[in-house]
């Protein structure tokens, strides 16, 4: 069955809950959307700035190390941390600015978390001369001035959320007021798999790039398809970017990772699998991490792109299915992969992307040698190196 | 089914007057206040009292409304608490209410258990400001069960066509939100309600509430020579955010609903 169907549902996850100001323009994008999907010329375009100026194909690296390291199976990393400014997330932007700008807005908007999609948002709407205003938590702020500054350099707004717990779902709140209110000439840029549809299927179709390339390379360095997909899961757009075109192979696993924080019993974390249930939030039925009586509860994760309570609907489809597996590593494990994965390849990776990574680690030594493993590499770490060398001297 | 907001805007038609909608978040300053509040209003000039369930994230409402959902919650304001203030208000008075929200409280409660509880308890509408006609068949019929109305919004962006399709849904009375924006004053009105709210009375019977930014008696006044109620949220809610700990908070917000009806009693006489 096609999905999402016509209605924006996966299975039972999905739809479109919002303010009825926002209805009209989503009725637009969506068949923008669409249109552009069947139209050769926009489609040509994009793989154009994907390859000469997003740098794409990104690399599929045999990890020697790190397999040798591990003693399990053969691991391959899909570096999007090669993709221009430094993460996946300039897939999603390049294709819905790319859209915005052929709808005739003039000014894009976006929320970020970690600062990847705001710097990726800041930086396509450069080059396309867009006004960029980016809503971020001031929380997350404080925790990547680095991005803020780039940001700033090239040309956007960066707006202070304060409201909530001043992190990722107030600055989505914000985006989303924003947009109610400059909805005529203005298109948000939202930069994962969730929200009302039709962004969870257009972010999915644009980060679909991932998977594809990913999948043409391993065919041609190892001669068959993975055994398994490891890859973390905030909203969930480089992980549904990575499976997507796997999902019909079915010997291939694949495992999401989410963010475990200072593990799930505490209550501080953002595994919404392990502690959330479904409901209604920012647009979309999926599951959700709320209290009794419906009330979102604040996240917590070391990573600022994981710290979330809600996740894309085609993911709650898939782990309702079974398809995908989901699983959550601590904020402790997260850091050990981050220096695992410094020390064996010369890749610092995201702290998002070390989820994966340290799940990898415990998963790995239990599979065997002739298996095949791809890890979703979804960002570099510079960004994240102040952080860790706090936690790490807070340590020692 | 019996429904007091039919009722009341039967009243209206046949008084020839214009309905007074009044907003206040629930359980803001304190569970304790919001009944006294409600007959408070109702004594002073509002037909329809729309009561908020606040929620951890409002993203149709403006910072005075957001604050007030934080305030609440603080206080431990749950769909629970909001139903109990409801029977409360019931005791002493028949005024219509309609409790605006968003839909993951009510999801979290049980559709089936909320629209239950909540016609026990006295509510006459519910407005889920995330729910689209698209999303909601299965809940209008849940609701309507319990004789609840589903009101649905009706914004400057919505195309005739669709306009026609929400009246369809519709029942008691269509919310027109007077702009492209999220709640809270404003010092000047969009220029095309009167425009808009015709649209509007061409494709549905239903009669027209005009809210979002309604904030002084003269835009009170202007916006009820075209419509058929005037909604007025956020100048009370920062009324309550400026006097929440003063002994005659009820006294203050009783003033100000009156001097934001006026304009409507004059019209009555």
């Amino acid at each position: 069955m096609k999905m999402p169907d016509r209605r924006g549902y996966f299975g039972a996850f999905g739809g479109r809950f919002v303010p009825e100001t926002l209805i009209p323009a989503l009725q637009a994008l969506e068949r923008e959307f669409a249109e552009a999907r069947r139209n050769r010329r926009f489609q040509a375009e994009l793989r154009d700035y994907l390859h000469n100026y997003a740098g794409r194909p990104t690399a599929l690296t045999f990890a020697s190390e790190l397999t040798r390291f591990l003693g399990g199976a053969m691991v391959y990393l899909k570096r999007e941390d090669l993709a221009f400014t430094g993460a996946h997330k300039i897939n999603n932007c390049l294709g819905q600015v790319l859209l915005a700008r052929k709808m005739g807005k003039r000014r894009v908007i976006a929320e970020t978390g970690a600062g990847q999609h705001g710097v990726a948002t800041a930086t396509v709407a450069a080059k396309f001369g867009l006004e960029c205003v980016i809503y971020m938590g001031e929380e997350d702020m404080n925790r990547q001035a680095l991005n803020v500054f780039r940001m700033e350099l090239l040309g956007a707004t960066v707006i202070p959320v304060r409201s909530g717990s001043r992190t990722l779902k107030d600055a989505i709140d914000e985006a989303m007021r924003d947009w109610v209110t400059h909805v005529g000439d203005t298109h948000y840029v939202l930069g994962t798999v969730t929200g009302p549809h039709p962004y969870p299927l257009m972010v999915r179709e644009f980060q679909r790039v991932i998977g594809k390339e990913a999948k043409r390379q391993i065919l041609r360095a190892a001669g068959r398809l993975p055994d398994c997909l490891i890859a973390c899961v905030g909203g969930g757009s480089n992980a549904i970017g990575l499976f997507y075109d796997f999902l019909p192979h079915r010997a291939v696993r694949m495992v999401g990772v989410e963010a475990g924080g200072l593990g799930v019993k505490s209550g501080k974390h953002a595994a919404r699998f392990d502690g959330g249930r479904p409901g209604i939030f920012h647009g979309s039925l999926s599951y959700v991490i709320q209290d009794a009586a419906g009330q979102v509860r604040t996240t917590h994760s070391v990573s600022a792109g994981l710290d979330y309570a809600g996740v894309g609907p085609e993911h709650s489809y898939l782990q309702q299915s079974g398809r995908v597996k989901y699983a959550s590593v601590t904020d402790r494990e997260a850091v050990e992969g981050f220096r695992l994965l410094s020390e064996t390849e010369g890749i610092i990776p995201a702290l998002e992307t070390a989820h994966a990574v340290a799940y990898a680690r415990k998963a790995i030594p239990r599979m065997r040698k002739n298996q095949l493993v791809i890890i979703n590499i979804s960002g570099r770490g510079d960004k994240d190196v102040e952080t860790v060398k706090g936690i790490i001297k807070a340590r020692t | 089914m019996k429904n007091r907001i039919d009722a009341l805007f039967r009243t209206l038609a046949r008084e020839r007057r214009k309905g007074f909608v009044a907003y206040i978040t629930a359980g803001d300053p304190d569970p304790s206040l919001t009944a006294p509040i409600v007959i408070g209003l109702e004594r002073n000039g509002a037909d329809i009292v729309e009561l908020g369930v606040p929620f951890s994230d409002p993203l149709a409402d403006g910072v005075v409304n957001q604050r007030a959902a934080e305030r609440a919650l603080q206080r431990g304001v749950d769909m629970g608490m909001v139903l109990e203030i409801v029977a409360r208000v019931r005791k002493k008075s028949e005024i219509p209410l309609v409790l605006f929200t968003y839909l993951n409280p009510i999801f979290s409660y049980g559709f089936e258990k909320f629209a239950s509880d909540a016609a026990c308890a006295g509510v006459d509408g519910v407005l889920a400001l995330d729910l689209p006609p698209e999303e909601s068949a299965r809940y209008e019929r849940i609701l309507a069960a319990r004789g609840l109305h589903c009101i649905f919004i009706i914004a400057p962006t919505t195309p005739p066509a669709r306009a026609k399709l929400i009246a369809r849904h519709a029942h008691g009375f269509i919310y027109y939100v007077s702009r492209t924006g999220v709640t809270g004053e404003r010092r000047a009105l969009e220029s095309d309600i009167a425009r808009r709210v015709r649209m509007i009375k061409r494709v549905t019977a239903l009669p027209v509430a005009v809210g979002f930014g309604i904030s002084t008696p003269a835009q009170v006044e202007a916006v009820a020579k075209v419509a058929d109620a005037v909604v007025v949220g956020s100048a009370l809610v920062r009324e309550i955010e400026q006097h929440g700990a003063d002994r005659r908070l009820v006294e203050r917000i009783c003033r100000k609903a009156r001097r934001l009806s006026a304009p409507l009693r004059r019209e009555r006489r």
